[in-house]
């Protein structure tokens, strides 16, 4: 089927959006390369300071030593797939909005939200093959890892990864309009991805974070981006509670997304375009 | 060589009054860097809200290795950290316009875009290095002036093993450009390393950055006779003090091959 035929069905946009942003990633062979070498690195050093940490607390958290180590191998595997400490598109949306480009996205019959959401897609879809599963790999070779045997466990996992990355771009959607509104989005761009390392599980599992702190990060979005997936590979979160996990997911994907629609008809009422 | 610094710091200025132009988005920036760079150290924090001591280390001890390691890295961060945007350079172009100017050309890179903001990093990890201080005590009470001193060249040679490694992972871009975060895994990576102290790794991994790449020699070696401990890996301990030996050596080598790299550097033309 010719390129045009298929554009014609409104689903078929979306789909060539998320193949070419496929291909578009799987382009950068060494950049890819280099990603790997790196999520491997800080793996390995991590995961050290949590053997160190879990020596001297067992059970800290709810985790053994074995699924502490797991759960920083889950997470270098991930950075890349849900964006955990930013890159992904929103950096390319503030840029068009601008520089103008914006203009000419509106301008295509298709909707911007769910152009970038399917641009997002093919963009997770590659670094989770390009970036995941060698590290995880690595991490499981180098170390006493705690993986399930049951092949239901890992599609509940693909399921919450899935969810973890809708959530992600929910929020960084939200980010890009931001320059909308300011005319330096850097900061804002900068604060969220630190919001996002602090609170997504990145930095310690949420569940070793202290007292009120540890109970508010959560119920906070960013939980949903790599706490709740590593809890449902780790099982923590099995059965009734894995299912929990990802209506979790699914209650922030649908108000975050939301909130962008009308985040999107409030900057699209504001756009002028200049000149001729 | 006096003409190449004077061009440095013309140069550099020349950013520095770029940024101030937009004050308030400066000063996010600097915050920005401040608390990317005290996230680590949040984490150290949560971590010794459930413990004691990590592989034997107090937290005013791991606080010393941390401010030492965050000082030294922002410094060079500061000093020459766009030295690591020579992929980009090379691939849009412009390196060929560094190459006509009469200026060493790790100079004009190094200020290139000179980024104020980057003294958030440094101004955490000198703050966290005065609290390891204070914190410290009687340990730091005893300490004599040569001590002190080691203080001192602690944190200036680890600044200079981190430009080195910024200046070997710059002239690696003249080959792979797109390889960029190659580097990453021995600045930050080894930044991340070397916040915790070295009991807690392997003794493989600790035996790799003595004596393949000497991040050890960054903190770890010179802290261990700050903190009257054993020099990591048992070595003898007239090598706590030879840090700036190390860091003269590391950057000889990186001035060698980035000489290389730059003479190898083929433009690809219109």
């Amino acid at each position: 089927m010719s390129v045009a035929l298929r554009l014609r069905r409104p689903s078929g946009v979306y789909r060539a959006v998320a193949a070419g942003s496929f291909r578009r990633y799987a382009t950068y062979r060494v950049a890819t390369a280099a990603g790997v070498l790196t999520n491997t690195v800080f793996g390995y050093v991590l995961a050290y300071t949590f053997i160190a940490l879990w020596a001297e607390r067992p059970q800290l958290g709810g985790y053994d030593q074995a699924q502490a180590v797991t759960f920083v191998w889950i997470g270098q595997a991930l950075i890349g797939a849900v964006a955990l400490l930013g890159g992904g598109f929103q950096e390319e949306l503030h840029e068009r909005i601008r520089n103008g480009d914006i203009a000419i996205d509106l301008y295509r019959p298709v909707d911007l939200q769910l152009w970038w959401l399917a641009f997002d897609m093919g963009r997770a879809a590659f670094q989770l093959l390009g970036r995941g599963v060698v590290p995880m790999a690595v991490g499981a070779l180098a170390f006493e890892l705690r993986l399930p045997t049951d092949p239901a466990v890992w599609l509940l996992f693909l399921l919450s990864v899935w969810g973890a990355v809708v959530v992600g771009f929910a929020i960084r959607y939200l980010v890009g309009l931001s320059a909308f509104w300011m005319l330096d989005g850097s900061g804002v761009l900068m604060l969220s991805t630190l919001v996002g390392i602090f609170a997504s599980g990145m930095l310690l599992p949420l569940t070793v974070f202290p007292g009120v702190l540890g109970e508010v990060v959560r119920w906070l979005p960013w939980a949903a981006m790599l706490q709740v997936p590593a809890d449902v590979l780790l099982e923590r979160r099995a059965g009734g509670s894995a299912v929990t996990g990802l209506v979790f997911q699914a209650g922030w994907a649908a108000v975050l997304l939301f909130a962008g629609r009308l985040a999107q008809s409030a900057a699209t009422r504001r756009v002028v375009v200049q000149g001729g | 060589m006096a003409d190449a610094l004077r061009s440095y710091a013309l140069i550099a200025a020349m950013w520095i009054r770029a940024a101030l132009a937009y004050r308030a988005s400066f000063l996010l920036a600097v915050l920005g860097s401040f608390l990317a760079s005290g996230l680590d150290f949040v984490a150290i924090m949560i971590m010794f809200s459930h413990i004691e001591v990590l592989g034997g280390f107090t937290v005013a001890e791991v606080a010393l290795l941390y401010g030492a390691t965050s000082t030294s890295l922002g410094l060079t961060e500061l000093l020459v950290g766009n030295v690591s945007r020579v992929g980009a350079r090379v691939r849009d172009g412009t390196m060929d316009t560094l190459l006509v100017r009469p200026v060493p050309v790790f100079l004009q890179l190094a200020a290139d875009r000179f980024a104020l903001r980057r003294l958030g990093r440094v101004t955490q990890g000198l703050l966290v290095l005065a609290w390891a201080l204070y914190a410290l005590g009687p340990v730091r009470a005893a300490w004599s002036p040569a001590q002190w001193a080691l203080l001192v060249i602690m944190v200036l040679s680890g600044t200079a093993i981190y430009g080195a490694l910024y200046a070997l992972g710059g002239a690696f871009q003249f080959w792979a450009q797109d390889a960029a975060e190659v580097q990453n895994c021995f600045t930050y990576g080894g930044n991340t390393m070397l916040q915790y102290p070295p009991t807690v790794f392997a003794a493989e991994l600790v035996r790799g950055v003595t004596f393949v790449v000497p991040l050890a020699f960054v903190n770890w070696v010179p802290a261990s006779r700050l903190l009257d401990r054993e020099s990591p890996l048992g070595l003898p301990g007239w090598v706590d003090f030879t840090s700036p030996l190390v860091a003269a050596a590391a950057c000889g080598v990186a001035a060698l091959v980035w000489r290389i790299a730059v003479n190898s550097y083929r433009s690809t033309g219109s």
